[in-house]
């Protein structure tokens, strides 16, 4: 083992006094933890990789335990959580690959950057393992549409994921978009990948091979990002615009290159293992591979390429600059590689090799200026029992008095042209939604449907979550997200395979927060379980606080279905006048956390639906197989805003009204009762035997026709919806 | 129909409208490399949709003095049939094959949606199997959509019938709704729409076929 350099040059390697260490946002216990895993005190590159590989964003030292509680298998699972993404097979020897990620902390302070970022990032976990990515989807949450803040980082961030995703020409399909006091300091970006690969042509990031040359490409490297990671694990406070330049700057070009290289050399056998290089860099990027193969990497910095002059060892190792790469090459393979990536006018350069110390090695201008051994590094990150309820607090099951409206119609008109439940379009027109030609469903649907290229199977995608649901009981919360993304999927007539997730959180160190993790997490594995819908991937953000106030619980969750035949989905628009409107699943009317009780009445007190996960699969099933086989017309899932907004919504996108002759109060309209879908039918006699003959509940509505709905002109709601958002932003 | 393909760095509907040539002709089109310097014979040259060198400088700009443009230049001047989608549109305006440019959308904003076209002059061999005063619809995805052309460049293309296409509802500010424009001798046709998007009902439309068909029918 090499000497570490001793001879310090004192600004560029300082004594590591406890200020350092805290700045570094490690506490007197991990520190201690640093010296015992090297015998001796770290110098500062050392210290600067123990302080990313440990934050809460790269390590999960909070969640870690909890995570470990999900359920992650299912005969179609190829790879769950630990790799870049979830693998799923999907039949004829192709895989889907997907994950969900955040990028929150980044996108409050530099929106349109921060967002687009996010979207690279995500697309290399994904391309990484060897797909070619296919659709994009993302979940946003914004603060108050009156906070000062919310247009600007709205239009901010709509920006980059377009100008990002746009670029690099994968379609963006589906996604979520809300509003709430709670978000106002901390706005909450979730992007999602799918792509689509050979099932022998998935690559891992375990290094194998000693004296393998490791290869950098992609990008050069600058001082953009250093300790981004970092940032993601702590709270905002009033100067957080400070951290402007913590924030990476996308080149959606050169990821478009990269994608396109990565993938030509991919259709070889020249690559022995793969890492993008995320948070943290070349650090993490480095470590993850040398852990996983269980090998030590030595890294000769002089030959990272560099895009400013006189990178220090620490800058090189911490920098979060984007598009970059490392990969471990079969030996004498050096050649054909770098040749691709010189046809893609991309920087190929072997920076070092594989060996057998099982430690992180860094060479700089000769000397050796890091030395850590991978164990310690990975295993030996701090893993906490953080405070929490054993059993997370629900909202009292109180039944506070939500009135009915004075006029169903005008309330029904009320809620449609909110903030909540108003039309997406200005957003989504912002997103080629359509580039590869394989894009069935367009956005606005229950679910995106994108073909799987040159076949006639698809895959329908949905992301889902219901924070104030989470908030008001974290278990139901946790079990309602996954059960939307599954219903959504079912919707279209797609069978839901695996979700991934993305767990927006507060300060962890709060037993208050902790326990609505756990909540949460607990609801995610119980309808998984039920469900047999495994978690393939995911990704924690905790520390979503501004001044003590946290985000409401939001795990978000990316839902991915297949469908043998894309030609057989359903859509959620009434097609012709005289069709029967049935609604599947029982309704008690339960108004308590529902949009109707929040946004008409201000009524935020009261128990969040309950999720009867029986009888969720149950239902998924038979709306299924009544697509599968044919016999519906339309179909949609029940969710924010009931029963009465769910019809609206098939109204207004088919231009047909409805004449509703089911008798009921505005509990049954407006309640937000789970496990509920509404399907049209030419031939009602049918499925109301196959519902018996299942034991459905099925409950007749009326019938489509004419131009109104509940007493309102369909295009008078279609005007009310999609106005409030381009009104919203083009209001000063 | 022999067709080629030009692939940028950057080009990401390179592969749409590949798909769309073969699934209409039968024929694989050729995909062609930028940085290669002489065309394949083919029938049929198109620059294809994306954001060729990332748009960074000024849409098409860079693309547009690649080393295959000399060539395509060269033989678009002889009458070869050459097609321009989107980026494809922008490009051939930076060579100068096409009058005008394509600024940022007044809206600012990039704007994919389908959108309703008029079909001007179809007496061209791009579009002879519609009939003049067709609407179509046809989607749109663009950033810098915006035709723009001084006033006597307008009424010349105006004049000479060299308008091929034209918004019903414009959603970029284009001058005079100008969605696409021959050259003189309508050997070249530039347009923002994506007919490639537009070949199946079940992508929304199937509108955008008429101009694959009318090619095979010429070529």
């Amino acid at each position: 083992m090499s000497e570490i350099n001793t001879e310090i040059t004192p600004e560029i390697t300082p004594e590591i006094t406890p200020e350092i260490v805290a700045e570094h946002g490690l506490n007197e216990e991990e520190y201690a933890r640093i010296l015992c895993a090297l015998n001796r005190e770290p110098n500062i590159n050392e210290l600067g990789i123990f302080s990313v590989m440990w934050s809460e964003h790269c390590s999960y030292k909070s969640s870690r335990r909890h995570l470990a509680t999900l359920p992650t298998e299912a005969p179609w699972v190829i790879c769950g959580p630990g790799e870049n993404a979830g693998v799923i097979d999907i039949g004829d020897g192709q895989t889907a690959i997907f994950k969900m990620e955040s990028h929150n902390h980044p996108s409050f302070i530099e929106p349109y950057q921060g967002a687009a970022t996010g979207v690279g990032g995500i697309l290399r976990d994904v391309f990484t393992m060897g797909a070619r990515p296919i659709a994009n989807l993302n979940a946003l949450r914004f603060g108050s549409p009156d906070h000062p803040k919310t247009k600007h980082l709205l239009a901010g961030v709509v920006e980059g994921i377009g100008g990002y995703g746009n670029c690099v020409g994968i379609p963006t399909i589906a996604g979520q978009t809300e509003f709430d006091p709670a978000y106002d300091g901390n706005i909450l970006v979730n992007a999602m990948t799918i792509g689509i690969a050979d099932a022998d042509k998935v690559f891992y990031s375990a290094a194998a091979g000693i004296g393998n040359s490791v290869v950098y490409v992609g990008s050069k490297t600058g001082r953009d990002g250093i300790h981004g990671a970092t940032m993601a694990s702590a709270e905002f406070d009033d100067d957080s615009d400070e951290k402007r330049p913590t924030v990476q700057v996308g080149d959606p070009f050169t990821e478009k290159l990269l994608i396109e290289a990565c993938l030509e050399l991919m259709a070889g056998d020249s690559i022995v293992a793969i890492q993008d290089m995320g948070a943290a860099g070349l650090t993490s990027s480095a470590v993850e591979m040398a852990s996983k193969g269980d090998v030590g990497l030595e890294l000769d910095l002089d030959m990272v390429p560099q895009r400013e002059e006189d990178m220090t060892p620490y800058e090189m190792m911490l920098s979060e600059s984007q598009e970059r790469m490392l990969m471990v090459l079969e030996p004498g393979r050096e050649d054909e590689a770098m040749a691709i990536f010189r046809k893609w006018d991309l920087d190929f350069a072997i920076i070092g090799k594989v060996t057998d110390t099982k430690h992180l090695t860094l060479l700089h201008k000769g000397e050796v200026v890091g030395d850590i051994p991978i164990g310690p590094l990975v295993d030996d990150a701090p893993n906490y029992d953080r405070p929490h309820d054993v059993k997370p607090a629900a909202f009292a099951a109180e039944t506070p008095d939500i009135p009915a409206p004075n006029n169903l119609g005008d309330a029904l008109a009320q809620m449609i042209g909110s903030h909540h439940l108003s039309s997406r379009r200005w957003i989504w027109e912002q997103y080629d939604h359509q580039v590869m030609g394989d894009t069935v469903v367009l956005p606005g649907g229950d679910a995106g449907v994108v073909r799987i290229h040159g076949t006639n199977k698809a895959l329908a995608t949905t992301t889902d979550c219901t924070p104030r649901y989470c908030y008001a009981d974290p278990v139901e919360g946790g079990k309602q997200a996954v059960a939307e993304t599954w219903r959504n999927i079912s919707a279209v007539g797609a069978t839901p395979l695996a979700i991934t997730n993305c767990l927006n959180f507060g300060n962890p160190e709060k037993p208050e927060i902790m326990s609505q993790f756990v909540g949460c997490i607990q609801g995610i594995s119980e309808a998984c379980r039920a469900l047999d819908y495994p978690v393939v991937s995911g990704n924690v953000s905790l520390y979503n606080e501004t001044n003590g106030k946290a985000v409401l619980p939001t795990p978000a969750i990316g839902g991915v279905g297949l469908m043998q035949d894309y030609t057989k989905l359903t859509t959620v628009a009434f097609k012709v006048d005289g069709e029967a409107v049935f609604i599947i699943g029982k309704t008690q009317g339960h108004l308590t956390q529902s949009i109707y009780a929040r946004d008409l009445i201000g009524v935020t007190t009261g128990p969040a639906p309950f999720v009867d996960l029986v009888a969720e699969k149950k239902h998924s099933e038979f709306v299924r197989a009544q697509i599968d086989q044919g016999h519906l017309t339309a179909c949609h899932d029940v969710s924010d805003g009931g029963a009465l907004v769910a019809l609206a919504e098939m109204a207004m996108a088919g231009r047909i009204g409805m004449d509703i002759t089911h008798d009921a109060g505005h509990g049954f309209w407006f309640g937000e009762d789970q496990g509920r879908y509404i399907v049209t039918t030419n031939d009602a006699e049918s499925l109301v035997q196959a519902a018996k003959a299942a034991n459905v509940p099925l409950t007749r509505l009326g019938t489509t026709g004419g131009d109104m709905i509940a007493s309102q002109l369909v295009s008078s709601l279609t005007d009310v919806s999609e106005q409030w958002m381009p009104n919203y932003m083009a209001a000063p | 129909m022999k067709s080629a393909v030009i692939v940028f760095p950057g080009s990401n509907c390179d592969r749409d409208v590949a798909v769309a040539l073969e699934q209409v002709s039968g024929q694989k089109p050729t995909m062609v490399w930028h940085g290669d310097s002489a065309l394949p014979e083919v029938d049929l040259v198109v620059l294809p949709g994306g954001f060729s060198f990332g748009d960074y400088l000024r849409s098409g700009a860079m693309a547009g003095r690649s080393p295959i443009m000399k060539d395509v230049v060269d033989r678009a001047h002889k009458g070869k049939p050459t097609l321009g989608i989107c980026n494809g549109f922008q490009i051939l305006t930076e060579t100068g094959l096409l009058p005008g440019a394509l600024m940022r959308n007044a809206g600012l904003k990039f704007v994919c949606r389908s959108v309703t076209l008029k079909v001007e002059h179809a007496n061209s061999a791009f579009t002879n199997a519609y009939t003049n005063g067709d609407l179509i619809d046809i989607p749109v995805a663009h950033h810098d959509g915006n035709y723009f052309a001084d006033a006597d460049t307008l009424s010349a293309l105006e004049d000479n019938g060299q308008v091929a296409f034209r918004y019903q509802d414009n959603p970029n500010g284009s001058l005079n709704d100008i969605a696409g424009i021959y050259n003189e001798s309508r050997s070249v046709l530039g347009l923002m729409p994506h007919p490639e998007r537009a070949i199946g009902d079940e992508l929304g439309s199937s509108d955008g076929r008429k101009m694959f068909e009318s090619l095979i029918a010429n070529l």
